[in-house]
C-alpha cells in the first residue's frame, strides 16, 4: 500500500526540530532512518501529519568516546556498528548484535536511536543496552533528561519519551578488557524479529553483571536473579535453570505460553553460559 | 510538495516529490526504471532494493523526498559495474533465474555483499540473502552463482570500491 499525504519538513538544527515538534495540532512524528516508520506508514498503521526529518541533523550521527563512556548520535545506524565505525565499549557486543538485526539494506538506514524510541517490543536496542547499562539522553523543548535504557521501555510500543521529545543520543558505559557477554537470538529465519532474544553481560572490573530477556510480550526484561548467579562468573547448570526458571515465573505481568516460555529459558541459559563458566 | 535534487544512475535530477511518494514510486513510475519491482511494500522481500550513496536500501521504505542531495543507483544505472557484469554472467550460467522478479534486487545484494567481502562461503552468502525473497528457485543456484561470481571478481582484482 501507499502512505497517506504527509507534511515533510528537514530542519537544520536540533532547536529547529524541536520547535516543529513543539507546534500544536501538526500531529508531527521524528523521521530518521524510517525504516519501521515507513513500512507503518505503508501498511497505513501510522499516519503523521508532519514528518520532521532529523536522519542529518549535525552531531546526531557520529560516535564519540570519553574516559569510561562512549556517545552514539542517535541516528548512527545499524549498519555503522556492524562495521565498527568508531570505537566499541562494549567488547565486541553491540557489532554482533548489528549484524544480526534485520538485513544490511535495512541496518543501512535504520538507526539506533529510532529503534529505541519505536520500542518495538522483539527488537534488539532495547534490551542489548538496557543490559550494557545504558543511558539515552533526550531533549524536549522544555530542556534535556537522561533516563537509563533499562527504564526507558514502559510497555509494547511505549517509551518514557514525552511529546515533541527526541533521543538525541545514547551513552553506553565501556565495559573492560576482562568482561565478558554472551548474545542469543532464537528466530526462524536470519534477520527476522526475534521470538527470544537473551542477552548477558558480565563485568567483574566494574562489579557488573546483569541478564536481559527481550521479546518478551513486553519491555526488556531484567532477570534479576539469574544477574546475581551471571555476576559470580562460575555457575552450576541447575542452578541457572532454577533461578532462570524463578525470574520468569516472577514476571506475572507476561503472558509467556509454554512455548515461549521455554524458548526464553533456553535463550537466557545459552547467554548466561556465554558470559560465564557453566558446570554441567 | 518538496523539491529535490539528487544524482540517478549518473544523472543530476531536480524534480518536486509529494513527501509520501516512496523513492521506488520515483524511479518506476517517474522515471520508467522498472528494474526496481516491489513485492510487499514493506520492507520484507527485498525486491526493491536499490543503493543510496552506494549502499543498498529499500526503495519502498525510502522516501522520495529523502533522498535531496543524495546518489541514487538502480539496477539500470549499474549496466557497466564490474562486479555487476561478473554476477550477471554467473546468473546466467548457471540459471540462478526463474520468474525473474527477485533477480534485479538480487544482483544488488550480491554485489554488495561481494564489494564488502561477505561471499566467501556459502553460509555467508545465505546470511546475506536473509533479506531478499525468492520464490521459484529454492536460492541454490543463485548461491551458487554469487560464489562463483566472488571468485571471478576476485580473480579481477576489481572487489574493492568500483562503482560508476
Amino acid at each position: 500500500m501507499k502512505p497517506a499525504a504527509v507534511d515533510y519538513a528537514r530542519p537544520r538544527s536540533l532547536s529547529q526540530a524541536l520547535e516543529l515538534l513543539a507546534r500544536p495540532n501538526t500531529d508531527a512524528r521524528v523521521i530518521a532512518g524510517g525504516q519501521s516508520l515507513v513500512a507503518m506508514m505503508n501498511l497505513r498503521v501510522a499516519s503523521p501529519g508532519l514528518l520532521v526529518d532529523i536522519a542529518r541533523l549535525p552531531d546526531l550521527g557520529s560516535v564519540t568516546e570519553e574516559d569510561s563512556t562512549v556517545f552514539y548520535g542517535a541516528c548512527v545506524t545499524h549498519a555503522m556498528i556492524e562495521d565498527r565505525v568508531g570505537p566499541d565499549p562494549s567488547q565486541g557486543l553491540m557489532p554482533k548484535v548489528a549484524e544480526t538485526l534485520a538485513y544490511r539494506a535495512v541496518r543501512n538506514r535504520g538507526t539506533i536511536g529510532g529503534s529505541l524510541a519505536l520500542a518495538d517490543p522483539a527488537a534488539e536496542w532495547p534490551a542489548v543496552l538496557a543490559a550494557l547499562d545504558a543511558t539515552a539522553i533526550i531533549e524536549g523543548w522544555n530542556g534535556k533528561k537522561a533516563v537509563a535504557c533499562k527504564d526507558f521501555v514502559t510497555g509494547i510500543y511505549e517509551t518514557r519519551l514525552g511529546a515533541g521529545e527526541i533521543i538525541v543520543a545514547i551513552w553506553v558505559p565501556k565495559l573492560s578488557p576482562q568482561a565478558r557477554w554472551g548474545y542469543v537470538k532464537l528466530a526462524r529465519k536470519a534477520g527476522e524479529f526475534a521470538l527470544s532474544l537473551a542477552v548477558a553481560v558480565r563485568d567483574p572490573a566494574r562489579g557488573y553483571a546483569r541478564v536481559v530477556l527481550g521479546a518478551a510480550d513486553g519491555p526488556p526484561l531484567v532477570l534479576e536473579a539469574t544477574s546475581r548467579l551471571c555476576a559470580r562468573g562460575r555457575v552450576d547448570a541447575g542452578a541457572a535453570r532454577e533461578a532462570i526458571a524463578a525470574d520468569l515465573a516472577r514476571a506475572a505481568d507476561r503472558q509467556f505460553d509454554t512455548f515461549h516460555r521455554s524458548l526464553h529459558a533456553t535463550a537466557a541459559l545459552r547467554a548466561l553460559t556465554q558470559a560465564t563458566q557453566v558446570a554441567p | 510538495m518538496s523539491a529535490i535534487r539528487y544524482r540517478l544512475n549518473g544523472a543530476d535530477l531536480s524534480e518536486e516529490v509529494a513527501p509520501r511518494l516512496s523513492l521506488a514510486d520515483l524511479l518506476r513510475e517517474r522515471h520508467n526504471l522498472t528494474a526496481t519491482h516491489l513485492g510487499c511494500e514493506h520492507g520484507v522481500c527485498g525486491a526493491c532494493t536499490v543503493l543510496v550513496d552506494g549502499m543498498p536500501a529499500r526503495a519502498c521504505l525510502m522516501l522520495a523526498v529523502t533522498c535531496d542531495d543524495r546518489q541514487i543507483h538502480s539496477l539500470e544505472g549499474l549496466r557497466d559495474d564490474p562486479i555487476i557484469a561478473a554476477l550477471r554472467d554467473s546468473f546466467h550460467r548457471r540459471h540462478a533465474v526463474q520468474c525473474g522478479f527477485c533477480t534485479p534486487a538480487m544482483l544488488i545484494s550480491a554485489r554488495d555483499l561481494i564489494q564488502r567481502g561477505r561471499a566467501g562461503s556459502e553460509a555467508e552468502i545465505r546470511q546475506g540473502l536473509a533479506g531478499n525473497l525468492c520464490r521459484c528457485t529454492g536460492y541454490t543456484n543463485i548461491v551458487t552463482a554469487i560464489a562463483e561470481a566472488a571468485k571471478t571478481v576476485a580473480a579481477q582484482g576489481a572487489a574493492q570500491g568500483k562503482q560508476s
